[in-house]
């Protein structure tokens, strides 16, 4: 298990764990994103939750799936690109109306620095769309709690895949030169 | 190169195999892939405990494992093809870094897309699935070619404590389909239900 975290960086990130501790998630799939690493340290170090990183983030989808299968909740952490990896797997959660729930830290958006980025970022929402996943946005560090609650609650007690994307300017642009 | 599908190949017949591996399998909670596996399973029997993808290939060790996580007291066994596993090998190394005690994965391995028209798969090319397991840390690696080493893997699969990986060489045929129920809804709830979930 991990070092505890320390409570001297709380923001908003700690409204979306409230949320999931809220929830009893109690498994955490996830590739790693800056805009997420506070968050996943938080779930590392609780001893509720099994945080799991993934290769790669269709992995989660299937990882979710399992998780209801047998009786758990299951939450994933990705970044925008990574939402272009799910798209085929999201006919899992359609299908068998899987419970799904995907917090996405956006790139590609205000700020951007890496062009490359662009593409799957502003695509992003009308992809998850087209596969009927239900999407809210959070552009305010005050809006992220609740937008998280309101999604976790639709998914496990409506069995709808939803994502929680946050956008680039919550998050902060990544500084590339420092 | 391998050669499969020969006249006196040695592999396994899969339907055998599947029904070894569900001999005596108690509270056994099983997982199978598109597609082969799931007519194998079904032709075995039907249950509640089995949680067959139509889709989604690639998932199957990625629903074994947030399964077996879930419920730590069963154990779950995930038979999927080897054209599944390759589309998900990177299951393998998150599967090799949580090692669930009670997880095994059994991919049958014709070395063949068998549902598509028989192409070679990249096992039949030289491509190790165990070495791919054995590297991402997963140490109950398995080749099995024959009964009685099969018979001794699912033994295994409900009194080791540790994740169990198996690759089973199958003989690349294409037995009668026996399809279970399409409806991934059905399947989902059925299987909760003989969990005793809500």
């Amino acid at each position: 298990m991990a070092e505890p975290v320390s409570n001297d960086d709380a923001d908003w990130r700690d409204d979306i764990f409230a949320a999931l501790k809220g929830a009893e998630i109690r498994q955490v799939g996830y590739v790693p994103d800056a805009g997420h690493s506070r968050l996943i340290e938080l779930c590392h170090a609780d001893p509720q939750i099994r945080a799991i990183p993934l290769t790669s983030e269709e992995e989660g989808i299937g990882l979710a799936a399992g998780a209801w299968l047998g009786g758990q909740r299951a939450a994933l952490l990705m970044q925008s690109s990574g939402v272009g990896n799910c798209i085929n797997l999201l006919s899992l959660a359609k299908s068998c109306r899987f419970p799904l729930v995907m917090l996405v830290t956006m790139r590609g958006e205000w700020g951007e620095f890496n062009p490359w980025q662009v593409p799957m970022g502003t695509k992003t929402q009308a992809a998850l769309e087209l596969m009927d996943v239900l999407v809210y946005r959070v552009e305010r560090g005050e809006e992220a709690g609740e937008t998280a609650a309101a999604a976790l609650d639709i998914a496990f007690n409506g069995s709808l895949a939803t994502a929680v994307l946050l956008s680039q300017r919550l998050i902060g642009a990544k500084k590339w030169v420092k | 190169m391998m050669q499969a599908g020969k006249a006196n190949d040695p592999r396994l017949d899969r339907r055998e195999a599947m029904r070894a591996l569900l001999d005596k399998r108690g509270d056994l909670l099983l997982v199978t892939g598109l597609g082969s596996t799931t007519w194998d399973a079904a032709a075995v029997g039907d249950d509640d405990r089995n949680f067959y993808l139509w889709g989604a290939m690639g998932a199957a060790a990625m629903v074994g494992l947030g399964l077996a996580v879930a419920q730590p007291e069963r154990r779950v066994l995930v038979v999927t093809g080897d054209g599944e596993m390759l589309m998900g090998l990177g299951a393998l190394a998150t599967i090799g870094v949580q090692r669930p005690p009670n997880l095994a994965l059994a991919v049958f391995d014709n070395a063949r897309y068998a549902e598509t028209g028989m192409q070679a798969s990249h096992t039949d090319h030289g491509v190790s699935l165990c070495g791919v397991a054995r590297s991402c840390g997963i140490e109950g690696v398995y080749d099995i070619a024959d009964s009685a080493a099969l018979q001794e893997f699912a033994r295994l699969v409900h009194i080791t404590d540790d994740t169990l990986f198996a690759r089973i060489a199958i003989k690349a045929d294409e037995p009668p389909r026996v399809l279970p129920s399409r409806d991934g809804v059905l399947l989902k709830n059925r299987f909760r239900s003989a969990l005793g979930i809500e």
